[in-house]
């Protein structure tokens, strides 16, 4: 399966529950790990998300899948940490971090797109009065997701086709195609969306 | 059926300084259900097939659809046409099938319960049902055009513009679009490399460096065609 959290449909308490409650109590999770000062607190929220995945049905295979794209990232901020801080600091960053990687992908791997656009519509309500159309902004937040595998199957293809060239890695050689095949994608699905009747 | 006119129409595309006529002059009346158009590479077909969604708006002439003029009543034409593009990835615009299928209905405002009924009709009928919850990036190619086709169809258009819609298809999901097209209701104008795609089309015209070089019967358009390559 791909890395990508899209919505696994299950039968689970968690995909039941309303996209809007998910999406509060995510950003009440977020707020209060700042509070989170000593490693057995980072332990206690990792459990609990850990146990959030199996409440949902998940395996744990599903929830490794959703660390690996930034599992470099944090040793590398674990180390920094663990050399700045001391080993205590880096458990503690690093462990907030995951566990607020894994809450948040939960809720995409639980809850419809069209769920999660429905709140975001919602909230936006109040700004119609100073020129915002929700409406817009719910359909940018579904093109943001939606356009998560594109982009990373546009860089599949770009890294294929180096090596079939027989080109080594350089930065520079894979990010100008990778910009403009994404740009052509965006192109084209902006005429697509004007066929589909979003007129701009 | 709709009536597509296109009263002397030519589109030229900005090129550096000057302009490039990509159409001449098409002056056209088609009201048969199944319009194929066929022609090399560079000939204008897509062009003039987005001309009919109102995508493209001609640099003189005028193209009209029902009576509607693409130029000043654009929205009404969309609602009208429905666009199906070669490469499905590009206009599948929601995460998950179902999801995408509804797009076009919620944009339409209609009750829920509205939108969930065609959204499972829809999925019948183009054996999208396994998939309702599937990721649309994880379908094979076949299905994808499938899918995008049934978003289209699910809008109920009355005309149906599709470029090249079985391009990147096998054979076997090239027959399953074919058959989806054979039992639409609908008009429906098929801009396909294909050939056999058209054979039993209502009226199938050929456009050749801009210009409509052929208009009749599948048989001798295709005739024509091939006598334009030789
Ligand atoms: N957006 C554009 N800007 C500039 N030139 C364009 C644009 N779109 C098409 N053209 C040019 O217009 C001409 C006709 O293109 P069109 O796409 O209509 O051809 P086509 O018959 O569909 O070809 P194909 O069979 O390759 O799809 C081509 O020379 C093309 O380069
Ligand atoms: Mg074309």
């Amino acid at each position: 399966m791909s890395t990508a959290s899209v919505y696994v449909p299950r039968d689970s308490l968690i995909h039941r529950l309303g996209a809007a409650r998910k999406l509060l109590f995510l950003a009440g999770v977020a707020a209060a790990s700042a509070l989170v000062r000593e490693p057995w607190q980072v332990g206690v929220l990792l459990g609990l998300a850990l146990a959030l995945y199996a409440v949902a049905r998940l395996p744990g295979r599903t929830a490794l899948a959703q660390v690996r794209p930034v599992l470099w990232l944090l040793v590398a901020l674990g180390v920094f940490q663990w050399l700045v801080d001391g080993w205590a600091r880096a458990v503690v960053v690093v462990g907030v971090l995951l566990a607020l990687v894994l809450l948040a992908a939960l809720v995409s791997l639980t809850t419809r797109t069209s769920d999660i656009v429905d709140v975001v519509v919602r909230l936006c309500g109040p700004l119609r009065r100073w020129g915002v159309e929700p409406e817009r902004v719910g359909l940018l937040v579904a093109l943001g997701i939606r356009s998560v595998p594109v982009v990373v199957e546009l860089a599949r293809q770009v890294r294929d086709a180096q090596r079939a060239r027989g080109l080594t890695a350089s930065p520079v050689a894979f990010a100008v195609p990778l910009v403009v095949r994404s740009l052509r994608h965006a192109d084209r699905l902006g005429e697509a969306l004007v066929a589909r009747g979003v007129e701009d | 059926m709709p009536v597509i006119e296109l009263d002397h129409v030519s589109h030229a595309f900005a090129e550096g300084v000057g302009s490039r006529l990509v159409v001449d002059d098409v002056t056209l009346t088609l009201t048969e259900q199944r319009i194929g158009v066929i022609g090399a590479n560079g000939s204008g077909k897509s062009t003039f097939a987005r001309m009919l969604n109102a995508l493209v708006i001609p640099t003189t002439g005028k193209v009209r659809v029902d009576g509607l003029d693409t130029a000043s009543e654009a929205r009404a034409v969309r609602r009208r046409v429905g666009f199906c593009f070669t490469d499905p990835d590009a206009q599948i615009v929601m995460p998950t099938v179902a999801e995408d299928i509804a797009f076009g209905l919620r944009r339409r405002r209609l009750a829920p319960a509205e939108v969930a009924a065609r959204v499972d009709a829809a999925l019948g009928s183009y054996g999208l049902d396994a998939h309702r919850d599937h990721p649309a990036h994880l379908l094979s190619g076949g299905q994808k055009q499938l899918l995008a086709l049934a978003s289209v169809l699910v809008t109920e258009p009355d005309l149906v513009v599709m470029d090249e819609p079985t391009t990147l298809l096998d054979l076997a999901n090239t027959e399953r679009i074919r058959t989806v097209v054979r039992g639409l209701a609908q008009q429906v104008v098929l801009v396909t490399h294909d050939l056999d795609l058209v054979d039993d089309f209502d009226r199938v015209i050929v456009f050749h460096e801009g210009r409509l070089a052929f208009d009749g019967s599948p048989g001798t358009a295709v005739a024509h065609y091939r006598a334009l390559v030789r």
